[in-house]
């Protein structure tokens, strides 16, 4: 069998514990000067890819990150190398040139074909957009096998079998490389990276590159009309005892 | 009702970005996102370099898994933190300031004093910081200027968190006039020494497994100058040896790491365990300590964070007289002028470690002008920590006398810096020495 070459396709966004705002203008959520850290399901792949080297069962010639976004998105390329990929690409996008989930599946794919991928792990959402397209748009256009959700992923020659969890317990899949995997969060748990990583990673590296570069235009086929936020939490009541309880219930015809 | 079933459904949408975070137990496995817990920063971090951002950002992450009840746990039972040591061992960051030859990651002490800050401002305090402080800062000297062989036994074994070391130069009756050292190590016949006399305030002897002593290896008497004659050795620590005795002592804050009385009786120390040359060692130890002002500035910057972000999160939420507490101007603004004071604080010690940095390539910057910046940098820390959680205890009245609030632990503890490595009085007399040249009063 040939040996792996990951594509794992991470993005920058809101760090989890920030409480994100909405803007002044209402077209989206403030970012400046708000944390920002790896989208953490794309930990979970970083992990992974590293795990599957790792485990030595299957042989990783190499493990590419790729993300695209301004520059500041060099960081979390900077922390998946120190975590252990071995290169990373930069996909540099200008203020305002967003990407939809289509896009980003055009640019991937495009990336996996540059890069001989043969196998594509990616987060199965980002905790911004929330959107969940990417992972299958991207199979979809590529015409490989996917597994989404992974929960778990075992090797066996160049078939892989993927774990997902469902509604009411597992499903088990099998499927032949070359594929894309989404991760899901009892997928693994990401290392920290150590400080000796972490200045390995600074040396690893990483290829500055534009859509163009991938034959992409930023083109928007969705219009964001307002973004809001959603209305304050009303305060709750107290009922004295289960009769109370009842009968409130009853008064606001819940019950 | 109606309005919180509501709110609840659209809760739960979120539940994957809130849900696999909060369970993480302290030092144990990591929970499965590996960003750390929420807490808002105080602190500008505008200015601070990227590789400075870096080691904030993974400590911080790595700090994440010991919550205050872990360090309130310890302060209370006394017991050495050895999992966050371990913590911080497995992933290489005692090694931050040493070179890259030697397996460290070359970084410097602009670094490494924000590693120290980050330490103390996630909760653990001075306590968390003095765990480790030794083991990053006491490697300084034995990287400069021991043999190879040294370098070889101690080195790996100290950074991977298998050795663990201690300093020993405070004496009884030396204090702050480190030149009247009277522990001795006498030279024997096969070049061994064999040690005698006391040290104090050794913090950490408890658990560390090789001391950095210093000691006269020629009476003071028989040297043309008072720094001659004092010899730095990295000692084996056998405290099975009836001929060395460590007893605790007990203090007012840091608890959960041990400060100690040592006391040598004709104690054998092999040779090989000299550091540099005989009679260097004053020398030696002036090396590292404008290093450690800096590292100390930092532990108290982070505390004083601590205990301010701990302040204003209280007075935010405490509801007297039907308003938050911090609608009064007699608590938001005391709280607001240490803001301030901490501000400037953390521009003092950043500055002192950069020329500190600096210095070590640039032959333009003068020895004296980085001791002012470091020792201006612990003074006005330590100033800035002591107001900030004194201030913190203040604001949170009756609860901040209470364990669980953990500003009391701040403020047991802002008062080691104030005092070392050196108080505040003996800094005052050296700017007033150096740099405005008025006559020595001592």
């Amino acid at each position: 069998m040939s040996a792996l070459r990951i594509l794992v396709p991470v993005k920058r966004v809101i760090d989890y514990a920030v409480k994100p705002r909405v803007n002044k203008a209402q077209t989206g959520v403030e970012t400046a000067g708000v944390k920002h850290s790896m989208n953490p399901f794309d930990e979970l792949s970083v992990e992974e890819s590293v795990r599957i080297r790792e485990g030595k069962k299957t042989p990783v010639e190499d493990i590419c990150v790729i993300s695209a976004g301004p520059t500041k998105a060099q960081d979390i390329l900077r922390t998946a190398m120190a975590m252990g990929a071995d290169r990373a690409i930069h996909v540099e996008t200008k203020e305002g040139e967003d990407l939809e989930p289509l896009g980003v599946a055009k640019l991937l794919k495009a990336a996996a074909e540059q890069n001989k991928s043969n196998l594509v792990i990616l987060g199965k959402q980002s905790i911004d957009d929330d959107a969940g397209q990417t992972g299958q748009m991207l199979a979809g256009l590529l015409g490989w096998a996917q597994a989404t959700q992974a929960s778990k992923v075992e090797f066996n020659g160049d078939v892989v079998q993927v774990t997902r969890e469902v509604d009411g317990g597992v499903e088990t899949l099998k499927a032949k490389l070359p594929m894309v995997i989404t991760t899901d969060l009892r997928l693994n748990e990401p290392r920290y990276a150590s400080l000796p990583n972490i200045m390995k990673a600074k040396k690893k590296p990483l290829e500055k590159k534009t859509l163009a570069d991938f034959g992409i235009t930023a083109e928007k086929r969705l219009k964001t009309i307002k973004v809001t936020e959603p209305p304050p939490r009303q305060g709750g009541g107290k009922v004295e005892d289960v009769d109370g309880l009842v009968s409130k219930l009853k008064e606001l015809g819940a019950l | 009702m109606a309005t919180f079933i509501k709110v609840a459904a659209r809760s739960a949408r979120w539940l994957p970005r809130i849900t696999p975070r909060s369970t993480a137990p302290a030092g144990g496995n990591k929970s499965v996102f590996s960003t750390s817990a929420p807490r808002r920063q105080l602190m500008a971090t505008a200015g601070f370099t990227e590789s400075q951002l870096m080691v904030r950002d993974a400590v911080m992450k790595i700090c994440s898994n010991f919550p205050n009840t872990y360090w309130q746990q310890h302060d209370q039972t006394e017991e050495y933190p050895k999992e966050f040591h371990a913590a911080l061992a497995q992933d290489g960051w005692l090694g931050i300031a040493l070179p890259e030859a030697l397996g460290g990651a070359g970084l410097g002490i602009s670094e490494a004093t924000m590693m120290m800050q980050t330490i103390a401002e996630s909760g653990a305090g001075m306590a968390g910081a003095q765990s480790i402080h030794a083991n990053v800062y006491a490697t300084q000297p034995l990287a400069k200027f021991g043999t190879q062989e040294q370098l070889e036994q101690t080195i790996p074994n100290i950074t991977a968190g298998k050795l663990r070391v201690c300093f020993g130069v405070t004496e009884p009756n030396a204090g702050l006039d480190t030149l009247r050292l009277e522990t001795f190590a006498k030279k024997q016949g096969d070049g061994s020494y064999s040690v005698s006399g006391q040290k104090i305030w050794i913090t950490c002897a408890q658990v560390a497994d090789k001391m950095m002593l210093l000691a006269r290896t020629t009476a003071r008497e028989d040297v043309k100058k008072p720094s001659e004659g004092l010899s730095l050795f990295c000692i084996n620590l056998n405290r099975e040896d009836h001929r060395l005795k460590v007893s605790k002592i007990k203090k007012m804050g840091g608890r959960a790491v041990d400060a100690n009385e040592v006391f040598f009786e004709n104690y054998p120390i092999s040779g090989d365990s000299l550091i540099g040359k005989e009679g260097q060692g004053f020398k030696i130890i002036l090396h590292g300590m404008n290093a450690e002002r800096c590292l100390l500035a930092g532990e108290a910057l982070g505390l004083g964070y601590a205990a301010l972000g701990k302040a204003a999160e209280y007075a935010r939420e405490r509801v007297v007289f039907q308003r938050p507490i911090g609608q009064n101007q007699g608590i938001a603004h005391p709280l607001a002028d240490v803001y301030m004071r901490l501000e400037a604080a953390k521009h003092a010690t950043y500055h002192a470690a950069r020329l500190y940095d600096a210095s070590k390539t640039d032959g333009s910057i003068r020895q004296e002008e980085v001791g002012v910046a470091c020792n201006s940098a612990k003074y006005l820390a330590a100033e800035a920590a002591f107001a900030a959680c004194e201030r913190a205890v203040l604001t949170h009245g009756g609860m901040g006398y209470a364990v669980e609030y953990d500003v009391e632990r701040y403020f047991r503890e802002c008062l080691v810096p104030r005092i070392a490595p050196v108080s505040r009085e003996m800094i005052l007399n050296y700017i007033s020495e150096k740099v405005l040249e008025l006559p020595r009063s001592y």
